[in-house]
């Protein structure tokens, strides 16, 4: 066992709960440790489970009607966080899940942002910010159909069955507004969003449909919602491996 | 029609850290308190799922809700179009309870003494000569020891955890922190160790990420930190930032003298010959509308807000950039955070997931006025500090200058750096420019229907100097700390840009000063036109220092506080 694998054990949170509810016990105001005393959380016995290999229930579309598109956002998903010989890529990780759901909810449909009109998409500069018209779900579609188109007319194939080398280049294209998107929005925008929500979906908690079995975290030696020793490690010199929890856990 | 109700001494219009430690103050003394807040209510227990960095960090779950107009219009330049601020990017607007109190960092600084009078210690040093055409720096009507005291009291509120700065121009504090700093970690060490070697002078940030447990003169108990590195925009579920809710909200509570509204968004501040009778607010849940009559209006919405609801409520003269003349809107400025370095160690691997909001180290050496810029054509200056705020994996991907954007070697690149990259940033001081300011949009409304403030802003060469000098020291010291390879912020701004985040630090608007001709409050944050309202805020500020804001919004807010109570027994003008 090299001295990484020796990770430090792994206590569940609601140990630090425990500790941490005796510090607080003269607060006024306690922060959180104070107020779970008297809840569920703090439970006396841990019942060890088994892990067992689960349906994936979360691969399944929420926004896309189409699994064609689906499968067009994880071949350019994939190029942007390709599988390598450090661990999977996008596509294994789930991502094109985790960009279908959030494109179904407020991020895709621009739910809690300014976005009413008058829109001077022309006369804007950049460093003004996104002005399109256009919500985020529906750059994403106008996104597919300009990678769907590129690959019909450059190579005659689908996206998705192109090689990497010919993906990588419509894909470059697209960042550097060399091609044109469908719509008011730059193409480089469609990139920009889609390379934010691929990096989101490799390292987002779980529950949001990528990020599976938490490997996008191992592969970074992050370890997620699980900070419960942080504060013995923040000063040590020696590098310490976390195992990763899900915020899951923190419900159980 | 409004329905009018009865009469309270005070009516605080938001309640985040300003409005916090108003009432706070106010109803220890025994004034009766209404708190009008437009958010939603919060306790710790609602940081639960705290540890969710896309919903917290990406998706910003505690900023206001951008959908009813709680944004800005933006431009570069007053012959051009502002458009909305439409996503969240290069500034964050907290909502509800606790503000952005609730979520900010805790990097807790006073400003410099000679941040309050800096346009006297400016001739004094140079003459008026080495202000360039258009910069409007002012003194703020207050000296370094009447400010202190509040400074003090702030710091024993929210049990600040520092040392002493070691720089020999540093004012010696007169009282220690009331908590020793945090913890040394291998990444302060170095930062130190290099520093020190070229001649700097490092300490430990200041932090208001309790070091340890501690009980306030208040009587509030709070855990030490954890260092659970969700701490910049989240709540802490231990209680160890000082945030408004767990410090100065309770505290108010438990006098029995504060009634607090949430869901309240205050409209107007109505007003005449001088006085204002009180606030028109709308119930957002039930749109209804209520006048909430008061003796003493406080106004503590952030920049933004105050300004905005002193040019709806039409109080005060607005701001013309063209004449210089009238006052609110006037002096925006904002942080210049450009330059840096990040080092990447080919061989090291640091627990970078691990840190707190305020966890680092830092040199004062370049800031104020502390160093000569005969040569230089910028004046203040910036710090310098190394941060451990804990590397959350979506923020955090950073990669050597030439590594692609994306793809295999982006992916590769950004693994092996993961715990293997450091940051050091320069936080560089905003001086004032004419032509940097907020006036009311024309076109944009928010959803009431009322215009959305409107944010004219660029950089100046006296940012982008500034930005360059600190980002040639941030890598000189990354050097000495080793670094294998070094990418260098700042060499080559340009235009301001809204999209990028870079901090949460605007002031001005409603400034402060002894001459009501450049200031829209009085030193006691009275306000010049309605000796009733006190405004209180970053908004007060007649320029930004290269420290973090609060601890100096916090010191005005309890100095406002003791104005109150003076207005209280004597009335009228307080100077
Ligand atoms: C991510 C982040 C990190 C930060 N880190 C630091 C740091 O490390 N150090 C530091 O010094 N500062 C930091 N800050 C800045 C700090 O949070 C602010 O300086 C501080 O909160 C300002 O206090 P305030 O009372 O002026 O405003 P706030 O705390 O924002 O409170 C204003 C309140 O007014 C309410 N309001 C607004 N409009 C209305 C209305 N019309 N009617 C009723 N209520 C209204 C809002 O909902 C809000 O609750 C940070 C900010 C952010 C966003
Ligand atoms: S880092 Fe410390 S202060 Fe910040 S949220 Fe975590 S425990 Fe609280």
């Amino acid at each position: 066992m090299s001295e990484k694998d020796k990770a430090v054990s792994n206590p569940s949170r609601r140990n630090f709960v425990k500790t941490g509810a005796a510090l607080a016990g003269t607060a006024i105001v306690g922060g959180i440790v104070g107020n779970l005393i008297g809840g569920k959380q703090v439970v006396e016995k841990e019942t060890e489970k088994v892990v067992e290999q689960s349906v994936q229930y979360t691969s399944a579309m929420m926004f896309f009607t189409d699994p064609n598109d689906l499968k067009v956002i994880e071949a350019a998903a994939e190029r942007i966080y390709p599988e390598t010989e450090e661990g999977p890529g996008a596509k294994a990780l789930g991502v094109a899940y985790y960009i279908d759901h959030q494109l179904a909810g407020a991020w895709g449909n621009n739910v809690k942002e300014y976005h009413v009109g008058p829109f001077y998409e022309t006369e804007a500069v950049p460093e003004q910010g996104y002005q399109t018209r256009m919500k985020r779900n529906e750059v994403f579609v106008s996104g597919i159909e300009l990678l769907r188109n590129e690959a019909q007319s450059r190579y005659q194939k689908k996206f998705d069955e192109l090689a990497k080398e010919e993906q990588i280049a419509i894909l470059q294209d697209v960042e550097a507004d060399k091609v044109k998107l469908h719509g008011t929005a730059p193409a480089s925008y469609f990139f920009r969003l889609l390379k934010q929500a691929t990096i989101e979906g490799v390292y987002a908690d779980p529950m949001y449909g990528g990020n599976k079995d938490m490997q996008g975290w191992k592969m970074k030696k992050y370890p997620g919602a699980n900070t419960s020793q942080y504060a013995k490690v923040v000063d040590q010199d020696k590098f310490v491996e976390i195992q990763p929890e899900s915020l899951n856990k923190h419900m159980m | 029609m409004a329905k009018t109700l009865p009469k309270v001494d005070v009516v605080v219009v938001g309640v985040g850290w300003g409005g916090g430690i108003i009432s706070s103050e106010l109803t220890k003394a025994g004034l009766k308190v209404v708190g009008l807040e437009k958010g939603k209510p919060r306790t710790t227990a609602d940081y639960f799922m705290s540890h969710d960095e896309l919903r917290y960090s990406q998706r910003y779950e505690s900023m206001a809700d951008m959908a009813n107009g709680r944004t800005v219009t933006f431009r570069h330049d007053m012959k051009k179009r502002a458009l909305p601020y439409r996503e969240w990017g290069s500034f964050l607007i907290g909502e509800g309870l606790g503000g952005s109190g609730m979520h900010w960092n805790g990097q807790t600084y006073r400003f410099l003494p000679e941040d309050f009078q800096l346009k006297s210690e400016i001739i004094k040093k140079y003459g008026e000569k080495k202000m360039p055409e258009g910069m409007q720096v002012e003194d703020w009507g207050i000296t370094w020891d009447e400010i202190e005291p509040y400074f003090e009291k702030w710091e024993a509120m929210a049990g600040v955890s520092g040392e002493q700065d070691p720089h020999p121009a540093a004012v010696k504090r007169k009282k220690d922190y009331p908590n020793p700093p945090m913890k040394e970690t291998p990444v302060t060490k170095m930062f130190k160790e290099a520093a020190t070697k070229l001649g700097y002078h490092p300490y430990h940030m200041p932090s208001s990420n309790l070091s340890q447990q501690y009980t306030n003169p208040d009587g509030i108990a709070r855990a030490a930190c954890q260092y659970c590195a969700f701490c910049e925009r989240f709540g802490c579920e231990f209680g160890a930032k000082a945030d408004p809710v767990v410090t100065v909200i309770p505290v108010a509570q438990k006098t029995g003298n504060f009634e607090l509204r949430t869901y309240s968004q205050v409209t107007r501040i109505l007003h005449k010959d001088g006085k204002a009778s009180g606030v028109l607010y709308v119930d957002l849940k039930t749109g209804e509308e209520f006048i909430q009559e008061a003796d003493v209006v406080v106004v503590t919405t952030y920049v933004i807000e105050n300004t905005r609801l002193l040019l709806l409520s039409k109080l005060g003269v607005p701001y013309d950039p063209t004449t210089g003349k009238g006052v609110v809107g006037r002096n925006y400025t904002y942080q210049v955070y450009l330059g840096n370095a990040y080092g990447f160690f080919d061989d090291k691997e640091f627990n970078l997931y691990a840190g707190a909001g305020a966890l680092g180290a830092q040199i004062d050496d370049f800031n104020g006025l502390r160093f000569d810029h005969s040569d230089l054509n910028f004046l203040h200056g910036a710090t310098i500090h190394i941060t451990q705020l804990g590397d959350r994996p979506i923020l955090n991907n950073h990669v050597p200058e030439g590594t692609p954007a994306w793809g295999e070697d982006f992916k590769k690149q950004s693994l092996k750096y993961a715990n293997s990259t450091l940051v050091i940033k320069a936080q560089g001081a905003s001086l004032p420019f004419r032509d940097n300011y907020l006036d009311l949009d024309p076109t944009y409304k928010d959803a009431v229907g009322d215009p959305l403030l409107r944010m004219t802003f660029n950089w100046k060469e006296q940012d982008r100097a500034l930005s360059k000098f600190m980002g040639e020291k941030a890598a000189e010291i990354m050097k000495a700390m080793g670094a294998n390879k070094v990418n260098q912020g700042g060499k080559n701004v340009k235009d301001y840009d809204i999209r990028n985040y870079q901090s949460t630090h605007m002031n001005g608007g409603t400034t402060m000063g002894n001459d009501p001709s450049m200031s829209v409050v009085n030193p006691w944050l009275q306000m010049w036109d309605a000796e009733n309202v006190f405004v209180v805020g970053a908004g007060n500020f007649q320029h930004n220092s290269g420290y973090n804001p609060t601890a100096t919004v916090a010191a005005l807010a309890y100095r406002a506080a003791e104005g109150i109570l003076k207005y209280r027994e004597k009335g009228g003008s307080l100077v």
